[in-house]
């Protein structure tokens, strides 16, 4: 079994905390995994990526190849679009529905949402409104996570919410909680879907 | 041994601490520079007091771990490729004095150019140099090589250049790792002067020697456990592949299971003939699979000659620039990955920009508005953070080639005549390499504005410690600027009279004036409060 999964945003957003929490999860499940991160001049408000590859065999490849990403997990609508060519047939888009507009020519909403509608397997999420109405504005991505668990597959829920407390125990009980609550709230969006 | 999720970087960095390192010496530069900063936090380090403070530049850097081998102990020094054209007249001659106390050169090359100028492959100057060159494969094998490395090293009394790229120094995997280091271990100070002196002749009997050195090298590339054939398991097989570093794992990815190639694996250089020839006795013809420059093809064609095909980047098998991925070299290998879903409609660029609150931001709108009054005006820019005036809503810069070429450009340019020419340099990188060019400026009483825009750190990597925080006036006048044409302002919108006035009044100067617009960088700033809190909770 595999799972080869996009994570993407815009520098800032906090995909590489979701990739720790993955990351944490697979190791704790014996798991083999290679993630390939992005560093450097991209970070400044551009786009950002990381492939994350995991496997119960052995993964040579760091990157993910044309048409075999089983997951696009995007914290932005338009930045999940970007990776399309790396999605597979069965592959799901699980975003977040807000769009971050930094740049001057970023598209009309209504034609990004429509792009994303019609595609077979969309999951998107308004995972902003969601960490404001929750009280937990900087949760956004773990709530993103949350609603992925569903789609995982190789990693079940209950591991993905072990790892949340793991990855955030060192910054003391109140964070680990919150980010617990944030993804159990994402992971009951998607069920109200 | 335990398992630990690693970088690329963090796996060479904990295998130099495992490997009793007493030093390491390095300039930030992506994708090298987590490699210092894990061993900077590591706890080892602080335990044996371990030297990983921040270097001026990479020739510094490559210098100070001479050094150190000279006196018996071991060490890193680390750097981006670019980094090691400034190390070069360190580098090169290093293998012509050897070493004592082990030591290893990691240089992280950019294939594709994710954050540099160039996509130069380091192999060429180890070959140049005639060092020996280790290039892992994976996550593990940086580890295992660190200790390897230094044995190598000291058997062979020669410095060993570690290549990485991008794809290797920045992707995460599980490495398998000691559970301690070694013992600390110290050889004596090198006392032959015949050998570190290089005196034409102490250098002439140094290179014959070095050159004679290269049968052995090569002989060790070939026996290294990093070094093997995996034969295919066909009964006709369809090519031999040469994999070089992380190369293997592409090439692995299509042909691991089904093994229908002989697949050489290449880690570790001079190049061994004997297992090129070997290969090519196994197959009709050849591909080669390297990250970077056609370094290894050039080497197997010039080998083998005319007998046997050889494919790769020359002959346009795989793309002649730009990193290889597991698409390209599938295609190469005959097996075309495809997309189900072809690229969305509406996706547009979203490149990097200046941060909202960055004084840089301010550094350009107040440059912006002086230069508009002079239609020849040229600014020269440098490598930082502020290269990104480069883009909209700026476009502020003229050009930006090499740490510290701002200042020497823009000399040139007033030497031929141009006017106004202005410099604008972060504070790092002035340190870096523009000490040396501002000197120049001096002496010749050149008609130039330099801007050294200070935010008090190496922000383009990640906000390391800069070499020249709080010294630059006493640099500038101890070099020569007049005192009355040394300014120093706070770049905020509130200050924008005076900052144009003093930029306006500098243009007008015939000679050299320096301008130090200074204000924290906003990421480092941030950081700084954020960590306040927490420890105020």
């Amino acid at each position: 079994m595999k799972k080869d999964i996009i994570l993407s945003g815009v520098g800032g957003q906090g995909i590489l905390s979701i990739a720790t929490i993955i990351g944490e999860a697979a190791v704790k499940a014996g798991l083999t995994l290679k993630q390939a991160e992005v560093h450097g001049m991209s970070q400044r408000g551009g786009d950002v990526q990381s492939n994350l590859r995991l496997s119960d065999d052995t993964i040579y490849s760091d990157l993910i190849s044309m048409g075999g990403a089983d997951m696009i997990l995007s914290l932005e609508p338009m930045e999940a679009l970007r990776y399309l060519p790396y999605l597979n047939k069965e592959g799901w888009i699980i975003t977040s529905s807000a769009p971050f507009k930094n740049i001057p020519d970023y598209p009309e909403d209504a034609a990004l949402q429509d792009e994303l509608k019609a595609l077979p397997h969309v999951v998107a999420v308004d995972v902003e409104t969601l960490a404001q109405e929750n009280r937990m504005p900087k949760c956004a991505n773990v709530i993103l996570l949350g609603a992925a668990a569903r789609y995982m597959g190789i990693l079940s829920d209950n591991e993905l919410r072990d790892a949340v407390g793991r990855v955030f125990a060192s910054k003391g009980n109140a964070v680990v909680e919150m980010n617990r609550r944030a993804f159990d709230v994402g992971y009951a969006a998607v069920s109200a879907l | 041994m335990e398992k630990q999720l690693l970088l690329g970087d963090e796996a060479i960095a904990l295998g130099a601490l495992h490997a009793d390192i007493a030093g390491v010496y390095a300039y930030p530069g992506t994708p090298s520079t987590e490699i210092t900063e894990y061993i900077q936090r590591s706890p080892l380090s602080r335990e044996r007091r371990l030297h990983s403070t921040w270097c001026t530049n990479e020739k510094t850097a490559m210098e100070a771990a001479l050094g150190m081998s000279y006196a018996g102990c071991r060490s890193i020094v680390c750097m981006k490729h670019v980094g090691l054209n400034v190390a070069a007249d360190a580098f090169v001659n290093s293998a012509m004095t050897g070493v004592n106390g082990g030591l290893i050169i990691v240089v992280a090359d950019d294939p594709s150019m994710h954050s540099s100028q160039n996509e130069q492959d380091s192999r060429f100057y180890g070959k140049f140099a005639l060092m020996p060159i280790l290039e892992p494969s994976s996550q593990q094998e940086a580890y295992d090589m660190m200790e390897y490395g230094f044995e190598l090293s000291e058997c062979e009394k020669l410095p060993v250049l570690m290549r990485i790229v991008t794809r290797m120094a920045h992707s995460r995997a599980s490495v398998s790792v000691k559970s301690e280091a070694m013992p600390v271990h110290r050889l004596p100070y090198a006392k032959n002067p015949a050998g570190w002196v290089l005196l034409p002749a102490n250098a002439r009997r140094k290179y014959d020697a070095l050159v004679d050195q290269q049968v052995r090298l090569q002989q060790l590339a070939s026996e290294a456990p990093f070094t093997q054939i995996r034969p295919s398991g066909a009964d006709a097989s369809v090519m031999g592949i040469i994999a070089c570093g992380i190369g293997y794992n592409y090439v692995m990815e299509v042909d691991g299971k089904k093994a229908r190639h002989n697949v050489l694996k290449i880690s570790q250089y001079p190049l061994p003939a004997d297992k090129i020839r070997q290969l090519a006795e196994m197959c009709s013809e050849i591909l080669v699979v390297e990250d970077g420059q056609p370094f290894v093809e050039e080497q197997v064609k010039a080998l083998l000659g005319a007998d046997i095909v050889v494919k790769g980047r020359l002959t346009r098998h795989l793309p002649r620039t730009g990193e290889l991925t597991p698409d390209n070299v599938s295609g190469a290998m005959g097996v075309q990955t495809e997309s189900v879903y072809s690229q969305a409609k509406y996706v547009v660029p979203r490149p990097p920009a200046l941060c909202q609150g960055c004084g840089h931001r301010d550094v350009y709108a107040a440059l912006n508005e002086v230069i508009k009054e002079y239609p020849d005006a040229r600014v020269f820019s440098d490598i930082g953070c502020y290269t990104l005036g480069a883009l909209p809503p700026f476009r502020a810069i003229d050009t930006c080639v090499d740490m510290g070429a701002s200042i020497t450009m823009a000399k040139g340019a007033a030497d031929a005549g141009l006017f106004p020419a202005v410099a604008v340099i972060g504070d790092s990188t002035f340190t870096h390499s523009g000490m040396t060019g501002l000197l120049d400026a001096v002496n010749d009483k050149a008609r130039i504005t330099v801007i050294i825009s200070d935010n008090l750190t190496t922000a383009m990597t990640g906000g390391q410690d800069s070499a020249g925080t709080n010294k630059f006036e006493a640099i500038c006048l101890g070099l020569g600027v007049e005192p009355e044409h040394v300014h120093v302002v706070v770049p905020l919108p509130k200050n924008m009279d005076e900052i144009t006035r003093i930029i306006r009044e500098e243009i007008e100067y015939d000679g050299v004036s320096v301008i130090i617009p200074r204000r924290e960088c906003i990421q480092t700033l941030n950081r700084k409060l954020k960590q306040k809190r927490a420890e105020k909770k």
